[in-house]
């Protein structure tokens, strides 16, 4: 896709600027959010909120495609334990999520950047702390954003192997 | 159809102003300009008010004039609109779920201030859209049948209401009933307020109703023990207590009591809230309803030991109506939506010690001074303290668990009627002196301004100011052998002591001890306080989240009769609207098997809580049942093979979102 004009923040490297992609379940969480909205408790502009019916629907995946594709953290918001609007879709989520940090961790990504809470619909206020408490500790990490590191290792490769090859040829005369 | 007109995609975008609630913080042209540029979007537009006619309008004739097959609107969350415009691009001829909703209001701009910020956000969540949009697929909603029948749980004078008004549409209604009789905290009540009506007067005649009724089925002493399916068919485990009575059977002689072998009343009665005794084979109150005796297994001699001599079914004998050999039953009906009415409990004030509840005597709350006011009450409407005098001073504390960061940071609401009521109600009784510590008087109702008035015409005192301590440390001779009331009197600046006879604490109302419970078992959920939470807090105050679920009187949060009465009719109205529609539409979210791709692990059949995928042994692959399945999408994200698909929420659907979110990343 095209560039993005140069007024926006979030891609001038002087004022990096951490992205959290949200994974909200649509019955607490997502309208938890709502909730804040209206009652306009305020919270950082970071975050982008992407519904699911269940947090449950999480696949560890998408998790690591958004930290692939340039996310600094990652938040998934389910119902509290005993409240999950599909009974138990919330457990499985926790599971998977335990296993997945570990699979960051071996993947050398901090694991604080990605954050399982359970927000139940009435706790809006909840939404903005958590919001503003994972931006701050994203920020304090630093970029992640693996999308320009791949492009980084990318370069670097092709630079190393263009190196190889004309020592190669040096070699050869 | 007409998304296949030009056999490619054609997205349309609209960004809504909401007036001034988006524009204000988000710029919207920007946002427009800058989605007409993105793949596939053939026309990009701003507007004021999307949802409005001429917005609406807005779509439908871009879909029909310039074969717009996709809609993205960047408005409000879809929980609001995305019905409206669903319809709208139906009225079109466009498949509704080739429209993709944005939320822009509730996520960005009425929680952001930061205008370039906020814009670069709305910019990011439209391009996922429009990434997102481009996978949809045509979708049919499903129908479910809805069963007629309507169960309404607690009986109280919400349940009530709601029952018979059900009931008087033609429906069948079972009312549920935890206690021996329905009637609930309004049956305790003396007189109501502003009118001064008797309570019982006006409650009674609805519980007699209720059990004439035809369309009513009344289980009282009986408890919901678990809640299957969903809206249209709830499958409902109610479980009826062992009275030890055959309520077909007793007729409400009362012999039975007289006859019993304990010759005085000896166990707390619990409708007096102790202030008066029962035996152990008892009926509530005069009116209960149904008037059925009912055994406390506690207190009966012959089922704690076997060893009495049955002088209750001797009485009886005629009709047999006493049976200790009584089990618990269950019962399982099918219905096709809930109203829950389970209504509060009363704050305990022992939480607050210095009030002195439970430490001295002559402290009481509201709801025992109603019984005590009360002609049928333990005193027969006698005023008297627990040491027999008639009060010459009473003083009434208003917030005692309410309004406080301590205990509940709620106003009741019916606190400060309900003591002008009692004091209203003590001075015509005693001619004692009354006082009122109050925060705030609030007396917002019909007639509730007018009613204040007069009690302050009566004489009554009003001190302004929250009570310190309740006390019986006398520090002059005046004070001796009485409580005394230390309160900063705010209107005067001054520290006073107030000796007193009688204390009333107006105790705050809360959430039923067991509200959690009920809310799980019913799959709804809880305001932050506690008690169950409405879908809209202006438009939508009666149903729940889970559709199908109602809820109506105190369990959704303090109120007076005539506004619990009202929620009740109201609950009642969707319940019936619901069962006349005969059908409830559902989101087509459902998740089905690729089967060519299946693999036969099984990874996904023990993860459907709803049982909704099994297993095919002669094919070796899983299959989902479209009906079971709620659309949660755990068997989704749990599939290795990724050939489970979730409509609507398809993996490249969410893929896309996730590169449209961080496209400059």
């Amino acid at each position: 896709m095209e560039d993005r004009p140069v007024s926006d923040k979030l891609s001038t490297s002087v004022q990096w600027e951490p992205i959290i992609v949200a994974f909200f379940c649509n019955w607490c969480t997502y309208t938890a959010a709502d909730l804040a909205g209206v009652a306009r408790m305020g919270y950082d502009p970071n975050v982008r909120v992407i519904r699911v019916m269940c947090s449950g629907r999480v696949d560890p995946q998408f998790v690591l495609d958004a930290f692939a594709h340039g996310a600094d953290g990652v938040l998934i918001g389910g119902c509290h334990p005993g409240d999950c609007h599909y009974v138990e879709g919330n457990y499985k989520t926790l599971r998977r999520y335990h296993l997945l940090r570990r699979l960051l961790r071996d993947l050398g990504i901090e694991e604080q950047r990605l954050r399982l809470e359970w927000i139940a619909a009435s706790e809006g206020e909840k939404v903005s702390k958590t919001i503003n408490e994972m931006v701050e500790q994203v920020r304090a990490l630093g970029p992640l954003r693996l999308s320009r590191r791949f492009k980084e290792w990318d370069a670097e490769l092709a630079s190393l192997e263009a190196e190889a090859q004309s020592e190669e040829v040096v070699a050869h005369v | 159809m007409s998304e296949q007109r030009n056999g490619h995609v054609r997205i349309g975008v609209y960004i809504c102003h909401c007036g001034a609630n988006i524009a204000d913080t988000v710029d919207v042209k920007a946002v427009a300009e800058y989605a007409a540029t993105l793949p596939g979007v053939v026309i990009s537009r701003e507007y004021k008010y999307m949802c409005s006619d001429p917005g609406q309008e807005l779509i439908q004739k871009d879909i029909e004039e310039h074969a717009i097959n996709r809609v993205v609107v960047a408005a409000c969350s879809p929980t609001l609109h995305e019905n409206t415009f669903r319809g709208a691009a139906e009225r079109a001829g466009l498949n509704p779920f080739f429209v993709q909703m944005v939320n822009i209001r509730e996520h960005d701009s009425w929680v952001h201030s930061d205008r370039e910020a906020a814009t670069v956000k709305a910019k990011d969540l439209v391009r996922a859209a429009v990434m997102r949009v481009y996978f949809h697929k045509p979708l049919e909603k499903r129908r479910v049948p809805i069963h007629p029948e309507v169960l309404v749980v607690g009986g109280g004078i919400a349940g009530i209401h709601a029952a018979l008004t059900v009931a008087n549409s033609g429906k069948r209604v079972y009312l549920v009933e935890r206690e021996p009789t329905i009637g609930g905290h309004m049956a305790q009540y003396d007189k109501t307020f502003p009118t001064l009506d008797c309570a019982a007067c006006i409650l009674t005649p609805k519980m007699s109703a209720v059990r004439a009724h035809p369309n009513i089925t009344l289980w009282t002493y009986s408890e919901v023990v678990s809640v299957d399916g969903s809206v249209g068919d709830y499958k409902v485990v109610v479980k009826r207590k062992p009275r030890y009575v055959h309520e077909d059977l007793c007729v409400g002689c009362l012999q039975c009591i007289e006859t019993c072998v304990y010759k005085d009343s000896k166990f707390d009665d619990e409708f007096n809230l102790g202030l008066s005794k029962r035996k152990p084979i008892y009926i509530p109150f005069a009116q209960a309803t149904p008037k059925v005796v009912v055994i406390d297994p506690d207190a009966c001699i012959q089922l704690k030991t076997g060893k009495c001599k049955k002088s209750c079914m001797e009485a009886c004998v005629e009709r047999g109506a006493i049976d200790f050999a009584q089990k618990e039953t269950y019962e399982e009906i099918h219905v096709g939506s809930i109203i829950i009415a389970t209504g509060f409990q009363t704050f305990d004030p022992r939480r607050m010690p210095q009030y002195g509840y439970g430490k001295y005597p002559n402290v009481y709350n509201t709801l025992e001074v109603e019984r005590l006011v009360n002609a049928s009450g333990p005193t027969s409407g006698q005023v008297i303290t627990r040491d027999g005098r008639v009060p010459k001073s009473v003083g009434i504390v208003l917030c005692v668990g309410s309004r406080d960061e301590n205990t509940n940071r709620w106003c009741s609401r019916v606190c400060c009627m309900t003591s002008l009521k009692l004091a209203h109600l003590i001075k015509e009784h005693t001619g004692a002196e009354v006082y009122i510590f109050y925060i705030d008087m609030r007396a917002a109702g019909k007639g509730y301004e007018e009613f204040y008035q007069r009690v302050l015409n009566e004489g009554v005192h009003f001190i302004r100011g929250r009570v310190a301590e309740i006390t019986d440390w006398a520090l002059d001779p005046s004070e001796a052998g009485k409580l005394v009331a230390r309160v900063e009197d705010t209107n005067t600046g001054f520290v006073r002591r107030i000796p007193l006879d009688m204390v009333v604490l107006a105790v705050g109302l809360e959430p039923q001890p067991d509200a959690h419970e009920v809310q799980r078992m019913f799959g709804i959920s809880c305001s932050l306080d506690g008690f169950f939470l409405e879908k809209h807090p202006k438009l939508a105050p009666a149903p729940t989240y889970t559709d199908g679920i109602f809820i109506a009187g105190l369990c959704h949060g303090p109120k007076d009769i005539p506004d619990t009465v009202m929620q009740a009719g109201y609950a009642a109205a969707e319940a019936i609207a619901l069962a006349d529609t005969g059908f409830f539409e559902l989101e087509p979210n459902t998740a089905y098997v690729v089967e060519e791709e299946c693999s036969g692990c099984k990874t996904c059949v023990p993860l459907c809580p709803y049982q909704a995928v099994t297993f095919n042994e002669e094919k070796q692959k899983a299959f989902i049942n479209e009906v079971l399945c709620k659309g949660c999408g755990t068997c989704v994200a749990a599939c290795p093979s990724g050939s489970i698909k979730q409509n609507l929420f398809e993996d490249e659907e969410i893929y896309s979102e996730i590169e449209g979110v961080l496209a400059y990343a």
